[in-house]
C-alpha cells in the first residue's frame, strides 16, 4: 500500500488517470442510482435487484454485438427489453409488495436478484464479457495518461439520458403523474391518477434506465453475471448520501464514489476494490445515522 | 402465543417423552441412514443458523442480512486454531507448500477441533460486540443492507489476506485415517450444538430478557421511553446469536473441509439469505418456526439439487420470492392463525 | 450457443436420472468423473482439458480399452461445469461420488479448483488423477488420493529468470541491477509461480519494483501497466492463466507499453502466437510440454503423433493443457490394468506405483503424488511460433533479449 502511494507521489499523472477514470464511470453509477431513487421515492421499495438489471442490460448489448447489430442500437434495445421485464416483474411480484413491511420487499427483491443472476450465469456463462467498441484512446502527459474514447462516449450518453429523464419527469404527463404519486399518493388518487399504473410505470421505467445504463457500461467495462450486487450497493450508497430528491446531488455523489473507488483500487490493490465499496457503505450508514441521532432521529 | 409459552415450563411426562423421542431420533439417525449423514449434519447446523437469525430478527425485529459474517468468522477462527496450534498458519497456506508435510495425528486433530470450537465462539462473539455498538443503532432496512455490506466486505477482505489462504481459500486439517469416520463425530457435535441452542433460546425467551427483545421489536421507542435497557439487550442478543453462529460455522467448515472466503465462509447470497428464508418459512418469532423451516428448507434444497441440477439456485431464488410475498408468516404462524380463527368462530 | 448447451445439459441430466450407465455395445464401461470449467474465467482451458480427456479416452478404447480379469472395459467420462468457482467444484465432486457413484475422478482445471476437490476425494477414498493443478501446496497436506502428472508451478518461470540473469549483458546491466515487475493471479498457482520466481530473483540479487495481484476476473491490468509505464522495469512477469496472458498482451498493445523482457505462462492456450503474433513477439512462455519433444507411448505414439491427431480432430495445435489432461487418462488406463480391480483403494495403490512413459513425458509419482520425473520447458514466440529455448537438449533457437523495439 505504501509502495503504491509512493508511486502516486512520484508520478502524479497517474493520479490524473485515476481521477478521470473515476469520474467517467461515475456517470453509470449516477444513472443506476437515479433509477433506484425513483422507485424508492414513488413506491417505497428498495430494489435490491437493481444491479442485476444493469448487468442484464449489459448482456443484452453483448448479445446484440454478437449478432452484428450496431453498438448504439443496443442501448434502446436493452432499455426496451428491460422495461418489458420490469413490467412483468411488477405485475408478478412487486405489486404485492406495495405498502408492506420493507423487510419483505428487500427479501423479495433479493430473491429476484438471485434468480436473475443465476439465469444470466446459465444462459451467458459464468465469465465476464465486454463489447468491443473498436475505439482507441487519447493519450496525455507523454503517454502516461490514457483516456479510452469509449468511456467518454458512455459518460456523455449517461448524462444525456439522465437529463432527458429529468425533462420527462417535469414536462410529460406521465412524468408529472409519477411525481404527484411520490409526493402524496392519496391526493393523486383522489385527483384521478391510477396509482397502481404509476407504480408499474415507475418500476418499468427504472428497469429501462438500468438496461440502458448496462448496455452503455458493457461497451467500456466488463459485465459479469455476479457483478450486480456491487452496483446495487453503489446505487444505495449514492441515494443515502444524496437523498431522494435531487439529481444534481446524485451526480456529485456518484462522481465522488467513482473517484474514491478508483483511488482505493490503486492504493489498496485491485483485490480490495469491492471490499472498499461494501465497507464504505457501512461507514456511510453509520455516519449518517450518527448525524441523525444528534437530532434524536434515525434513518427511516 | 404468550399464554402457551409462559405456562409450559413444567416438565410433565408428555413433554419429557417428546424431548426423549427427539433425542432418540437424533442419536440414531446417522447410524440407520449413513448415506444421509452429511446432509443430516448440515440440517442440524442449518437449524442453529435459523434459530440464531431468528433471535435477532424474528424476536428482536432487527432483520440482519449479514449474520453469515459470524459464520465466517467462526469458521476461520477455528481453522486458524486447528492449524496454528501445531504449525505456522501462514506457511500452511502458502502456495509453495512451505516445504514440510502438514499432517495431524489423532490427538492433534481432536484437540485442535475442541479448542477451535471454543475459539470460534469467542471470536464471533467479540466481533458482534465490537460491531454491535456501531451498527445496532441503525434500524429497519438500513440495518438490513448495512449488515449485508458488512458480510460481503468481510468476505472480500478475507480473500485478500494471504495468511489465511487469500482468494484460494483454506483447507481445514486433514483428519488422520486412525480416527475413522470423522463425519460421525461432527454429526454428534452438531446435534449437541443444536440441542444446546434450542434449550438456551427456549430458556432465554421465557425470561424477562425475551420480553425485552419482543418489546424492542414491537416498538423500540416506547421500550426506550419505558426505561428498558434496549441498547444492552440488543448487543447481548447479537453476541449470543453470533457465538452460536460461530460454532456452527466452525463445524460447517470442518464438514466441507475447504473454506472459500466468499462462497463458503462469508456466503452472503447463499447461507446468509437461506437462514432468513428458513426462519420465515417456518415462522418468524417463534421457537419452533426456525426448526421446522430449516427441516423443510433442507429437504427442498436437496430435492432441487438432485432433480434440478444447474437450475437449483434459480429454484431457490423463486422460493425466496414466493415465501416473502405470499407466505411470510410461515408455517407455524399460519397454523397459529388457523387455530386462533377456529377458536374464535363459535 | 451456450443456451442450447444448457438446455441440452438439462435434458441430459433428466435422461440420465433413470437410466443405467450407458454401455457402448458389448464392452463394460468404467465411468471417470470430472468437474471442469465449462464457463467462467477458466473456460478456455476447461475446454482444452475436456478435449484432452476425450481424445485420450478414444485412443485408449481404440487400443482395446482396459482388461480387468478377462473382461474388456471401455472408458467414459461424466462431466459437470464448475463455473471456474472452487466452491462449486466441491459440490460437484460430492455429487459425482455420492450420487453418480463414480469411483475415479479426473482433475479439474487449475490449482484453485483442484485444492477445493482434494478433501472430497480424500474423504470418500476415491483417487483423483489430475493434469492441471500445479501448486506445491496441494502436496503438503498429507492427502493420499491425489496424483498429478504435471510439473509443479514453481518450476514454470524460474528457468526464465535464470536465463535473463545469464544474459544480463544483452540488457547492458549486471544481474543484480535488473528490475522486475510481477503481475500474478491471486490463486494457488499464481502465487506458487511467484514464489518460484522470487526464489530465483533473490538468488541473483535482482530487484522487484512492482508486485501486483491481478483482479480476480483477470480482465484488466491497466493499473499495473500504468505503474510499468512510470517505473520502466526490465522484466515483466505475468501469470494469470490464459485469460491473464490475453489481457496482458492486448493491453500492453492498447496502452503502448514497452518492456525489454516479457515472461508469461499460458501463452499457447491463449493462442498468443497465432492470434497476436506481433504483440507477443519474443515473449517467453513456460510450457509443460512441446510437440517437438522425443517422448512416446503405446496409445498415441510420439508427441508429434499426438499433436497430429489432435489437430486432425479439433483443427488446432494442442496446447499443453490438452496434453497433460490426456496423460491423466492414460495413467488411469495403465493403473487400472495393473490393479486388475475396480476397487478404488486397490487402484489408488496401483497409481502410487506408476512408472510410465507417455507422449507427454515420464510419469512417476512420489509419496505425496507429485510427478518428479518430468522437466518444464521454456519457449519463446518467434514469428508466430513457439520455439523451445531451454533446456538445451531440446532447444531449437537462441533466446532473443531484449525484445526488438516496435
Amino acid at each position: 500500500m505504501i509502495g503504491n502511494l509512493l508511486i502516486l507521489y512520484q508520478a502524479p499523472a497517474l493520479g490524473v488517470q485515476l481521477l478521470i477514470d473515476g469520474i467517467l464511470i461515475g456517470a453509470v453509477f449516477a444513472l443506476a442510482a437515479y433509477g433506484m431513487a425513483l422507485v424508492w421515492g414513488v413506491t417505497n421499495i428498495i430494489n435490491v435487484a437493481q444491479g442485476e438489471f444493469v448487468m442484464l442490460g449489459g448482456f443484452v448489448a453483448v448479445f446484440c454485438a454478437e449478432h452484428g447489430l450496431p453498438l448504439l442500437l443496443a442501448v434502446p434495445i436493452a432499455a426496451a427489453v428491460l422495461c418489458a421485464l420490469g413490467w412483468a416483474l411488477f405485475r408478478l411480484v412487486i405489486v404485492h409488495l406495495i405498502g408492506r413491511d420493507m423487510f419483505i420487499s428487500v427479501l423479495a427483491t433479493f430473491g429476484i436478484a438471485i434468480v436473475l443472476q443465476q439465469v444470466m450465469a446459465r444462459v451467458f456463462g459464468a465469465g465476464d464479457r465486454i463489447v468491443d467498441s473498436g475505439l482507441a484512446s487519447w493519450f496525455l502527459f507523454d503517454g502516461l495518461v490514457g483516456i479510452a474514447q469509449v468511456k467518454v462516449l458512455v459518460f456523455v450518453c449517461c448524462l444525456a439520458l439522465g437529463a432527458s429523464l429529468t425533462v420527462f419527469l417535469r414536462r410529460a404527463r406521465a412524468g408529472q403523474a409519477i411525481r404527484a404519486v411520490a409526493q402524496e399518493p392519496r391526493a393523486a388518487a383522489v385527483l384521478g391518477i391510477d396509482t397502481d399504473k404509476v407504480y408499474g410505470l415507475t418500476f418499468a421505467l427504472n428497469a429501462g434506465i438500468c438496461g440502458a445504463a448496462g448496455a452503455l457500461a458493457a461497451m467500456a467495462y466488463p459485465i459479469h453475471p455476479y457483478g450486480g450486487l456491487s452496483y446495487t450497493i453503489r446505487s444505495f450508497m449514492i441515494v443515502v448520501v444524496a437523498g431522494l430528491g435531487n439529481l444534481a446531488w446524485v451526480v456529485w455523489a456518484a462522481a465522488g464514489l467513482g473517484v474514491a473507488e478508483s483511488f482505493a483500487g490503486f492504493i489498496l490493490g485491485p483485490q480490495y476494490q469491492i471490499a472498499f465499496v461494501f465497507g464504505l457503505l457501512v461507514v456511510v450508514l453509520v455516519l449518517r445515522n450518527r448525524m441523525l441521532r444528534r437530532q434524536r432521529q434515525y434513518l427511516r | 402465543m404468550t399464554a402457551s409459552a409462559a405456562g409450559t415450563r413444567t416438565l410433565n411426562p408428555a413433554r419429557l417423552l417428546r424431548i426423549g423421542a427427539v433425542l432418540a431420533i437424533g442419536v440414531v439417525t446417522p447410524l440407520l441412514f449413513p448415506a444421509y449423514q452429511s446432509q443430516a449434519t448440515e440440517l442440524l447446523l442449518f437449524i442453529v443458523f435459523a434459530l440464531a437469525w431468528d433471535l435477532v430478527g424474528g424476536q428482536m425485529g432487527y432483520n440482519s442480512f449479514g449474520n453469515v459474517l459470524f459464520v465466517g468468522v467462526g469458521m476461520y477462527a477455528a481453522a486458524i486454531v486447528q492449524v496454528g496450534l501445531y504449525y505456522d498458519v501462514g506457511l500452511y497456506n502458502e502456495a509453495k507448500g512451505g516445504g514440510t508435510q502438514f499432517v495431524f495425528d489423532a490427538s492433534q486433530f481432536l484437540t485442535g477441533l475442541g479448542l477451535g470450537l471454543i475459539a470460534a465462539a469467542i471470536a464471533a462473539g467479540l466481533t458482534a460486540l465490537l460491531l454491535g455498538s456501531l451498527v445496532l443503532g441503525i434500524r429497519g432496512h438500513y440495518f438490513a443492507i448495512c449488515t449485508l455490506g458488512l458480510s460481503i466486505a468481510a468476505g472480500q477482505l478475507a480473500a485478500g489476506i494471504p495468511w489465511i489462504g487469500g482468494g484460494s481459500g483454506m483447507l481445514t486439517p486433514n483428519p488422520p485415517a486412525s480416527l475413522g469416520d470423522v463425519g460421525l463425530l461432527l454429526y454428534y457435535l452438531a446435534l449437541l450444538l443444536a440441542l444446546a441452542c434450542t434449550a438456551t433460546f427456549a430458556w432465554l425467551l421465557s425470561t424477562r430478557f425475551g420480553l425485552v427483545l419482543n418489546a424492542i421489536r414491537d416498538d423500540e421507542d416506547k421500550a426506550e421511553a419505558m426505561g428498558l435497557p434496549t441498547r444492552r439487550a440488543k448487543i447481548t442478543a447479537w453476541v449470543i446469536a453470533a457465538a452460536f453462529l460461530g460454532v456452527a460455522g466452525a463445524l460447517y467448515g470442518n464438514q466441507v473441509r475447504f473454506i472459500d472466503p466468499t462462497e463458503t465462509a462469508f456466503a452472503g447470497a447463499t447461507i446468509g439469505v437461506w437462514m432468513i428464508l428458513m426462519a420465515l418459512l417456518g415462522g418468524k418469532g417463534t421457537l419452533l418456526g426456525p426448526i421446522v423451516g430449516a427441516i423443510l428448507f433442507q429437504v427442498t434444497k436437496e430435492l432441487f439439487w438432485t432433480y434440478l441440477l444447474g437450475w437449483q439456485r434459480v429454484a431457490l431464488g423463486v422460493l425466496i420470492i414466493i415465501v416473502a410475498v405470499f407466505f411470510p408468516e410461515g408455517i407455524v404462524g399460519y397454523a397459529r392463525a388457523r387455530s386462533r380463527r377456529s377458536e374464535e368462530t363459535p | 450457443m451456450r443456451r442450447s448447451q444448457s438446455i441440452l445439459s438439462i435434458l441430459a441430466c433428466a435422461l440420465s436420472l433413470g437410466l443405467a450407465p450407458a454401455s457402448g455395445g458389448a464392452a463394460e464401461v468404467i465411468t471417470l468423473g470430472a468437474a471442469v470449467s465449462q464457463t467462467g474465467k477458466y473456460a478456455l482451458n476447461g475446454a482444452n482439458t475436456m478435449k484432452g480427456y476425450d481424445l485420450a479416452v478414444k485412443a485408449v478404447n481404440e487400443k482395446g480399452g482396459v482388461d480387468i480379469g478377462g473382461t474388456r472395459y471401455e472408458l467414459d467420462i461424466r462431466y459437470y461445469d464448475d463455473e471456474s468457482t472452487p466452491a462449486r467444484g466441491t459440490e460437484l465432486a460430492e455429487r459425482l461420488i455420492r450420487q453418480d457413484h463414480v469411483k475415479f475422478i479426473l482433475g479439474p482445471y487449475g490449482s484453485g479448483l483442484t485444492k477445493a476437490m482434494l478433501p472430497i476425494v480424500e474423504k470418500h477414498g476415491v483417487p483423483m488423477v489430475e493434469g492441471n493443478g500445479a501448486a506445491r501446496e496441494l502436496f503438503t497436506k498429507g492427502y493420499r488420493h491425489i496424483f498429478a502428472v504435471l510439473s509443479t508451478s514453481d518450476q514454470y518461470l524460474s528457468g526464465a529468470i535464470d536465463l535473463v540473469a545469464k544474459q544480463a549483458k544483452k540488457l547492458g546491466k549486471e544481474p543484480k541491477d535488473i528490475t522486475v515487475a510481477l503481475a500474478m493471479e491471486n490463486d494457488p498457482f499464481g502465487q506458487d509461480v511467484r514464489a518460484g520466481v522470487l526464489e530465483q530473483i533473490d538468488k541473483h540479487g535482482m530487484q522487484v519494483v512492482i508486485d501486483d495481484q491481478l483482479p480476480p476476473e483477470l480482465n484488466d491490468m491497466s493499473v499495473t501497466l500504468a505503474k510499468v509505464k512510470a517505473l520502466k522495469p526490465d522484466v515483466l512477469v505475468v501469470s494469470g492463466h490464459e485469460k491473464g496472458a490475453l489481457t496482458a498482451v492486448t493491453q500492453l498493445k492498447a496502452l503502448k507499453v514497452d518492456v525489454p523482457v516479457l515472461v508469461m505462462t499460458h501463452c499457447d492456450s491463449a493462442k498468443l502466437a497465432e492470434t497476436l503474433p506481433e504483440a507477443s513477439e519474443c515473449a517467453f512462455c513456460a510450457q509443460q510440454w512441446h510437440a517437438s519433444l522425443d517422448y512416446k507411448d503405446r496409445w498415441f505414439g510420439s508427441a508429434a503423433d499426438f499433436a497430429k491427431r489432435y489437430k486432425e480432430t479439433y483443427g488446432e495445435d494442442p496446447p499443453y493443457q490438452a496434453a497433460q489432461s490426456a496423460a491423466s487418462v492414460l495413467v488411469y488406463a495403465d493403473a487400472l490394468a495393473r490393479a486388475q480391480s475396480l476397487d478404488p483403494e486397490k487402484v489408488r495403490g496401483a497409481l502410487a506405483e506408476t512408472d510410465l512413459e507417455t507422449f507427454f513425458g515420464p510419469i512417476k509419482f512420489d509419496e505425496t503424488g507429485r510427478n518428479r520425473a518430468k522437466p518444464m520447458v521454456l519457449t519463446q514466440i518467434r514469428d508466430g511460433k513457439y520455439k523451445v529455448v531451454s533446456p538445451k537438449k531440446w532447444a531449437a533457437a537462441e533466446a532473443v533479449i531484449p525484445r526488438p523495439a516496435r
